[in-house]
């Protein structure tokens, strides 16, 4: 293909419904992503080796080796990691990456995740901001995301929720044996627990069936593909239009820029490893937080010589994800029914409105128990190994629930992406160096958080609880990454405007987890989703029919 | 019991010497010691001990794989295992006797040194994890705690006329 009229760089979540817009109305699309495409068939229920639990690696890329980053501690240490090591803050790398083999939950921020200054105020030392758009600009690009790519569930039982405009397109699934065990302890506590909204089948949706609720779901692709993401929705509808290519194994590696001051493409890595440009009338960047502003901040050009869009040292701040805590209770009769996906029930009641606490954040039980996984949770005084342990692994494996949830971050600018001054990938491009931590008044509200979780524990018949809330010392970005390309509407502490543009250049657009200013008390896909459709209408808005030029 | 259980996992003593290893990775001799360890870790009572259930070919092949980077550690682990055991009682650790196996865990153990834990933790692994891997062989711990293998997958054991929620 020769000159496009777009190029997207990542075929995640947004990327994949950004490709779909734009070719399906009428523009010519190349659509790059680093990894490849795998499909059900592809699905290999690895407990060692998956997209969660990659002791023996990730299932679904990055590759442990050609592709380090640096992460620095509290304590300013700095170190090479590999992609399978926690401290990476990976997501994924192959068509619809996360959405692959994500835990599907569904969730919409409420209004006041947009407006947490208004609602808030700035905790001292912390970058909290309201977004320059609101849950009304979004509301009709969730329920877009809600019926295209397909979620079941029921929001009926939840009054803190947004206003929308109408119910989910699936129900729920049938409830699991947590359920039965959560749901009226909830109720006592005059709670109101709700079915989990999940991007996954229930019932027959978009030409595919419904989940047959194997063990394992989080972290694993979906055998039967009822789980829905961007590779089995939109990025098919995407080719179907015949406008869009999408070139799997190829990194982009530089946004290159005219003499104007406009960006005329990227230069690319192809699957044979041979360097490339593909030219094209707009550039959008979908690489996932930390992905997306090492781009940029690798496009130098004489114009930009720190980096694109990074005139005012914005790139790569209040780099954010989730700090997740909750609590661990363990039951004098089984809790486990082996039904996947496992996760069923939430509670939203503490999303909002404790005083003294800016936020607080969705309660569920948790997705699954890998037996690897119980090895170090048996109750404390558990010898860790010999007899007593083997012994306490046969009789607490089957008897345990977690429940927690993704805690409010409070965001600080000190958290944030640059590029490393020494370390290359395996194509000789620095490497994202990822260091500071969220705001301390978030481990405030994660402890919080964990108190709730162990009081619906006991609630529920937890003969023992232990609570989740260990500090990590450094930003839990990881699957939940957000941020690093802040949404405003100055340019001296954002980076894209409210139509994901951004400020120094008007053809390139950052669209994904990226420009989120907060992150919600939720998992984020839905709203990058929401995101991705939201931009993608004010871009082709601002397309003149060839070249352009806002 | 547990001190020999690695028998029917390795070559022990006494069966014809190979010159060359039959594991990937480990000698003879660090595959007994690794396996005395390992059925400490996890021993045999109804359900196999570590090394019985193949651990030893799950550490040896990741090994050769993507634990490659923890050769070093184990090499250096293995010797100070038997540096103990032989300041215990004079013999390597894959020879001492069951009791004294047990002590050189302990002792290893209370140090939390880094090899212990990492022995620990890959033990674990090889027995609870997957089967492809070379350990928990015919899934001999996931029977244990209760999970069926294979898994029963499909509907047949759901209700699908009840909707979750109210
Ligand atoms: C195991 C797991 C469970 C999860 N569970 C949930 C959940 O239950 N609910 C939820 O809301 N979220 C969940 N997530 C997170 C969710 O998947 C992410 O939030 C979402 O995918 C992020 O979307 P994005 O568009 O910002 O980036 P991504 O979807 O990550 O897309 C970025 C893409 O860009 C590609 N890329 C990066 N750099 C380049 C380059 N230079 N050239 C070419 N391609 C490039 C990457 O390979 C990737 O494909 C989960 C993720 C994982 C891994
Ligand atoms: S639980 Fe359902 S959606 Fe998840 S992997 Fe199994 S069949 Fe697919």
């Amino acid at each position: 293909m020769n000159r496009a009229n777009a190029v997207i760089v990542g075929a995640g979540a947004a990327g994949g419904i950004v490709a779909k817009e734009l070719s399906t109305a009428g523009l010519s699309v190349v659509l790059f992503e680093r990894g490849p495409w795998y499909t059900p068939a592809d699905c290999r229920k690895d407990d060692l080796r998956n997209q969660r639990t990659t002791v023996l690696g990730n299932a679904f890329g990055p590759e442990d080796r050609g592709f380090p980053r640096v992460v620095v501690d509290a304590g300013g240490v700095a170190r090479i990691v590999r992609p399978s090591d926690n401290a990476y803050q990976n997501n994924a790398a192959c068509v619809g990456v996360g959405t692959l083999s994500y835990g599907a939950q569904a969730w919409r921020y409420m209004p006041q995740d947009f407006r947490m200054k208004s609602v808030y105020g700035t905790p001292p030392g912390s970058s909290l901001e309201d977004w320059p758009i609101g849950y009304e600009d979004l509301e009709p690009f969730y329920d877009q995301a809600e019926y295209e790519i397909g979620i079941s569930g029921d929001y009926a039982p939840d009054p803190f929720h947004g206003p929308r405009r109408r119910g989910l397109p699936m129900p729920p699934l049938p409830p699991n044996r947590e359920w039965e065990i959560l749901e009226p302890a909830a109720r006592r506590l005059g709670l109101h627990p709700f079915a989990i909204p999940m991007l996954r089948n229930s019932v027959p949706y978009n030409d595919r069936g419904p989940c047959m609720r194997c063990r394992w779901c989080v972290g694993f692709a979906c055998e039967v593909d009822a789980k829905n993401g961007s590779q089995n929705t939109v990025i098919p509808q995407a080719l179907a239009t015949g406008n869009c290519r999408l070139r799997t194994r190829c990194t982009a590696m530089e946004i290159l820029m005219d003499e104007s001051g406009h960006a005329c493409g990227v230069e690319y890595i192809d699957e044979n490893g041979r360097r490339e440009r593909q030219l094209s009338d707009i550039v959008v960047v979908s690489a996932c937080a930390i992905e997306s502003a090492r781009l940029l901040l690798n496009s130098k050009s004489r114009l930009f010589p720190n980096g694109l869009g990074n005139r005012y040292d914005q790139v790569g701040r209040h780099l954010q994800g989730h700090y997740y805590t909750g609590a661990l209770g363990y039951f004098d009769r089984d809790t486990y029914d082996d039904i996947g996906p496992g996760a069923s029930i939430a509670v939203c009641d503490y999303n909002h409105g404790t005083p003294g606490l800016c936020g607080g954040g969705m309660l569920a039980n948790e997705f699954i128990r890998l037996p690897i996984h119980m090895i170090d949770r048996l109750p404390p005084g558990t010898p860790r190994w010999g007899h007593g342990h083997k012994q306490a692994m046969r009789e607490w494996h089957r008897r345990t629930i977690i429940v927690m949830g993704p805690t409010q971050q409070i965001p600080t600018a000190e958290a944030r992406v640059t590029l490393d001054p020494a370390v290359k990938d395996k194509w000789g491009a620095p490497v994202a160096r990822i260091q500071g931590n969220c705001h301390p008044h978030t481990f405030e509200i994660g402890t919080v958080q964990a108190q709730r979780a162990q009081t619906w524990l006991q609630e529920a018949g937890a003969i023992h609880t232990t609570l989740m809330n260990s500090r990590p010392q450094m930003i839990s970005a990881g699957q939940h990454q957000a941020g690093t390309c802040r949404m405003g509407t100055d340019p001296r502490n954002s980076v894209v405007n409210q139509s994901c543009q951004l400020h120094d250049v008007d053809n390139v657009f950052v669209i994904d987890g990226s420009v989120h200013v907060s992150n919600g008390g939720f998992n984020p896909a839905l709203t990058i989703m929401a995101i991705a459709y939201y931009a993608s209408g004010a871009l082709l808005r601002g397309w003149k029919g060839a070249r352009y030029r806002s | 019991m547990a001190g020999t259980a690695s028998a029917g996992a390795i070559c022990v003593a006494g069966c014809s010497c190979r010159s060359s290893s039959r594991w990937e990775f480990l000698s003879d001799a660090q595959a007994e010691t690794l396996a005395a360890l390992a059925d400490q870790i996890i021993p045999e009572d109804d359900f196999p001990s570590a090394s019985q259930a193949g651990v030893i070919v799950y550490i040896d092949r990741q090994l050769m794989g993507p634990y490659r980077r923890h050769r070093d550690a184990y090499q250096a682990g293995f010797e100070s295992a038997d540096r103990i055991s032989r300041e215990f009682c004079g013999v390597a650790l894959a020879q001492a006797p069951p009791p004294i196996r047990q002590e050189v865990t302990s002792a290893l153990a209370e140090q939390r040194s880094d090899f212990f834990e990492l022995a620990r933790e890959h033990i674990m692994e090889g027995y609870y994890g997957s089967p492809r891997h070379g350990g928990n062989r015919d899934a001999v711990s996931w029977r244990m705690l209760g999970l069926e293998e294979p898994p029963l997958r499909g509907r047949a054991k759901y209700d699908l006329s009840k909707g979750a929620g109210s």
